[in-house]
C-alpha cells in the first residue's frame, strides 16, 4: 500500500500545485490591473477578460482547423499538393460510400427521434407524480460513459450459437417470441439502427430535461385561457403549446446533430467501425491515428464541417435574431 | 430567470394544475403515466443489467442470462476484488485504484480551468462593449462546431515541436505531451466554446442597473467580476461545471490521444476501454470496472442535477 501512495501522491501534489499557480496568477493579474485606472482601464479589462480565452481558442482551434483545410489538399505525408484526390477518393471509394451513407442516415434519424422522444417525455412527464424519478431514471444514462454504455449494451445484443443458451436480453425476448435471434452487431445494415438505439438512450434524456424546462415556461394563464376557448387535447397543445417551444425544440434538434456529427465513442466502442457501421469521425480517427494518411483524414474533417455548416448559420441567424429584439 | 421561479411550483398548485395541463389531457393522462413509467423502466434496465452481472460468478454469467440472479441469487465479490486489487492474471496488476486517481487529477482542473477562462471571456463580452465584440461572440458560438479530431494532430505537433511560421519560432515546444498538463490543456480549449456561450446567456441577462450602479460607485471591471458577476452566476457556473465534469470524466478521444500508453496518466475510462480489447471475454472483470467507472459521474450526477438543470438553462430559453 505506502508502494501505491509514493505512486500516487505525487499526482495529487501536481494537481494541487497546478491549480494553486492557476489562481495565484489570475490573482495577482487581477490585483495589478485593478489598479489601472482612467482611460486605459478598458483595454486593459478586454485584454486580460478575452485574451487567455482567444489564445487557447486560436492554437486549440482555429489554427488547427485552418491546417486542416490546407493538409485536405495535400498528400498522406503532407508533402506535395494534390488538389481534389482526397476529396475524389471520399465520394468515389466504395467503402467511403457506406461512411457516407451511415453518416447521413445518423444525421436525419437520431437527432429527430432523439428530440420528438425527448419532447414527448416532458409533455407527458409534466406535473406527473413522482415526476423527478422518473426523470432522473431517463436521465441517467447521460451520466455514463459511452464506453460504459458499450459494456452495457453488449448484455443487450450479445448473441450465442443457438445451441448455447442466450445471455443477451435481446436475443432472449427474440427466442421466447418464437423467432430465432441473428448475430444483431454483424447483420447490415440492421446493425447501424441497433447503434444509434444506444445514442438514443444515451441522449433523449438530455432532450426531456430542457424541453420539460421550456414546456414549464409556458405561462400557465395562456393554456387556461385557451381551455376556456374551448381548445383541448390535441388542438390545445398544436395551437397553444408547441408554438411557444418551437424555438428551444429547434435548439435542441440542432444540438442533437452537431452531436451526432461528432460521433466517435459508440461507433469506436461497439464495433470499431467494422461489418458496414463507420462513420466519418470514426473513419477519420482510424484514417489519421492507425493509417496515418493525414490528407484524407483532413478532407473527411472539412466534409463533416460543411454537413454542420447549414444547422450553423441556422443557429447563429436565429441568435442575431434573439439580440436584436433583446 | 422566470424558468427558475416557475419550476419550484408547489406541489399542491401542480397537482390543481394537471387538469389545464393539454399534453397529458392529449391521451388521457393514465396512457401518459403508463408510457413515461415504461420508458423509464427500458431506460434503466440495460445498466441493470451489468449491474448484476458484476456481482456474478464468472461461469453464471457465461451460461445463462444476468436475470436469473432473481431466480438464483448467487452472489460474489470477488469480481470487484480483481478490479480493485488486481488478480495476478489480468490485464490490471495494481488494480483500478491509480487509473482512477488519473482521472480524478486529469478532470478537477480540466473543469477548473475552462470555466474560469470562459466566465471572464463571458463577462468581457457581455459587460464590456467594444467594437466587434458580436462578432468574436459569434465567432466563438461558430467554433462549437469544428470537429475536435481536426485539432488533435496540430496539438501534440505544438507540444512536441512548438509552432514555426517558416523559420521564426512564435512558440517554442511545449514539452507536456505525455504530462497531465498535455490533457488539461486540450480539455481547456475544447470546452471554451460551449462555455462562453452558455455562461454569455446567463451573465448578460444579469440586471443593467446593477452594473452600473456599480460603475457610477468607481468600481472597476475587475471588482465588478469578482463583487456582482460571480457570486450571482454560481447556477450557472455549477451547471456547467457538472457538465464538464462528466464530459471530461467520460471522455475518450482526448485521453486516446493524448495519454494512450502512458501508463501512470492515463484515466481508468481509456484504461476500460483498452480492457474490452484484452480481457474480451472476461465480463466478469468487465462489468465490475464498468460499474466502478461509472459510479463516479453517476454520483456526482445524482447529488447536483438539481443545479444541472437549473443553471443550464437559465437565460437560455425563451
Amino acid at each position: 500500500m505506502s508502494s501505491f501512495w509514493s505512486a500516487n501522491l505525487p499526482k495529487i501534489g501536481q494537481m494541487i500545485a497546478a491549480i494553486a499557480i492557476f489562481l495565484a496568477v489570475l490573482g495577482a493579474i487581477f490585483f495589478i490591473a485593478g489598479r489601472a485606472n482612467g482611460k486605459k482601464q478598458k483595454p486593459i479589462a478586454i485584454t486580460i477578460f478575452l485574451g487567455p480565452a482567444l489564445v487557447l481558442l486560436t492554437f486549440g482551434l482555429v489554427g488547427p482547423a485552418i491546417k486542416t483545410f490546407l493538409f485536405s489538399f495535400k498528400n498522406s505525408y503532407s508533402t506535395k499538393w494534390v488538389g481534389f484526390r482526397n476529396y475524389q477518393w471520399i465520394f468515389t471509394d466504395p467503402d467511403m460510400r457506406i461512411v457516407l451513407r451511415n453518416t447521413i442516415l445518423w444525421l436525419v434519424i437520431t437527432p429527430l427521434i432523439t428530440t420528438a422522444l425527448g419532447l414527448i417525455l416532458a409533455i407527458f412527464l409534466d406535473r406527473m407524480r413522482r415526476e423527478s424519478i422518473a426523470k432522473s431514471l431517463i436521465f441517467m444514462p447521460m451520466a455514463i460513459s459511452f464506453v460504459g454504455a458499450s459494456i452495457v449494451w453488449q448484455f443487450v445484443y450479445n448473441f450465442a450459437d443457438p445451441s448455447q443458451p442466450q445471455t443477451g436480453l435481446l436475443s432472449t425476448i427474440v427466442r421466447h417470441l418464437g423467432f430465432s435471434p441473428t448475430n444483431w452487431i454483424l447483420t447490415q445494415p440492421l446493425n447501424t439502427f441497433l447503434l444509434m438505439v444506444i445514442f438514443i438512450w444515451v441522449q433523449a434524456g438530455f432532450a426531456m430535461v430542457i424541453l420539460s424546462a421550456a414546456i414549464k415556461a409556458v405561462p400557465a394563464d395562456i393554456v387556461e385561457a385557451s381551455a376556456l376557448d374551448g381548445a383541448s387535447g390535441w388542438k390545445q397543445f398544436r395551437s397553444v403549446t408547441f408554438p411557444m417551444v418551437r424555438s428551444t425544440f429547434i435548439v435542441v434538434l440542432a444540438t442533437m446533430v452537431v452531436t451526432t456529427l461528432k460521433l466517435f465513442d459508440i461507433v469506436r466502442t461497439m464495433t470499431g467501425g467494422n461489418f458496414g457501421t463507420s462513420v466519418l469521425s470514426n473513419e477519420m480517427y482510424s484514417e489519421v491515428f492507425v493509417r496515418f494518411d493525414t490528407g484524407r483524414g483532413s478532407a473527411m474533417a472539412i466534409v463533416l464541417f460543411v454537413m454542420v455548416l447549414p444547422i450553423l448559420i441556422y443557429n447563429i441567424y436565429n441568435l442575431r435574431r434573439e439580440r436584436s429584439i433583446a | 430567470m422566470s424558468i427558475l421561479n416557475r419550476t419550484r411550483t408547489p406541489k399542491r398548485a401542480a397537482k390543481g394544475l394537471a387538469e389545464s395541463n393539454p399534453g397529458r389531457k392529449l391521451l388521457g393522462s393514465k396512457f401518459a403515466t403508463i408510457t413515461v413509467w415504461t420508458i423509464a423502466a427500458l431506460w434503466t434496465i440495460p445498466t441493470l443489467g451489468i449491474f448484476t452481472t458484476s456481482f456474478r460468478d464468472k461461469k453464471d454469467i457465461v451460461t445463462n442470462g444476468w436475470w436469473n440472479i432473481f431466480i438464483h441469487p448467487h452472489l460474489t465479490l470477488a469480481n470487484y476484488h480483481a478490479v480493485f486489487f488486481g488478480d495476478g492474471q489480468s490485464g490490471l496488476t495494481n488494480g483500478v485504484l491509480p487509473y482512477f486517481i488519473n482521472s480524478l487529477v486529469i478532470t478537477i482542473p480540466a473543469v477548473l480551468f475552462p470555466i474560469t477562462i470562459a466566465t471572464m471571456a463571458a463577462y468581457c463580452l457581455s459587460w464590456v462593449k467594444f467594437r466587434g465584440s458580436d462578432f468574436i461572440f459569434f465567432f466563438i458560438f461558430a467554433l462549437q462546431i469544428v470537429p475536435i479530431q481536426m485539432s488533435l494532430i496540430p496539438l501534440l505537433q505544438l507540444f512536441t515541436g512548438g509552432v514555426h511560421l517558416g523559420t521564426v519560432t512564435l512558440i517554442p515546444k511545449l514539452g507536456i505531451a505525455g504530462k497531465f498538463a498535455g490533457i488539461w490543456l486540450p480539455h481547456t480549449m475544447f470546452a471554451l466554446p460551449l462555455a462562453i456561450y452558455l455562461l454569455h446567456n446567463f451573465i448578460s441577462s444579469l440586471p443593467r442597473d446593477l452594473m452600473e450602479a456599480a460603475h457610477v460607485d468607481g468600481a472597476s471591471h475587475f471588482t465588478v467580476f469578482r463583487r456582482i458577476v460571480l457570486p450571482l452566476s454560481v447556477p450557472a457556473i455549477a451547471a456547467f461545471s457538472i457538465f464538464q465534469f462528466l464530459w471530461v470524466w467520460n471522455d475518450l478521444l482526448v485521453a486516446l490521444s493524448f495519454s494512450a500508453g502512458t501508463e501512470g496518466i492515463e484515466p481508468v475510462n481509456a484504461k476500460l476501454a483498452g480492457l474490452v480489447g484484452t480481457w474480451g471475454s472476461h465480463w466478469e472483470y468487465l462489468t465490475a470496472g464498468a460499474f466502478v467507472t461509472i459510479a463516479v459521474p453517476l454520483i456526482v450526477f445524482f447529488s447536483l442535477q438539481r443545479y444541472f438543470v437549473r443553471g443550464l438553462l437559465a437565460g437560455s430559453v425563451k
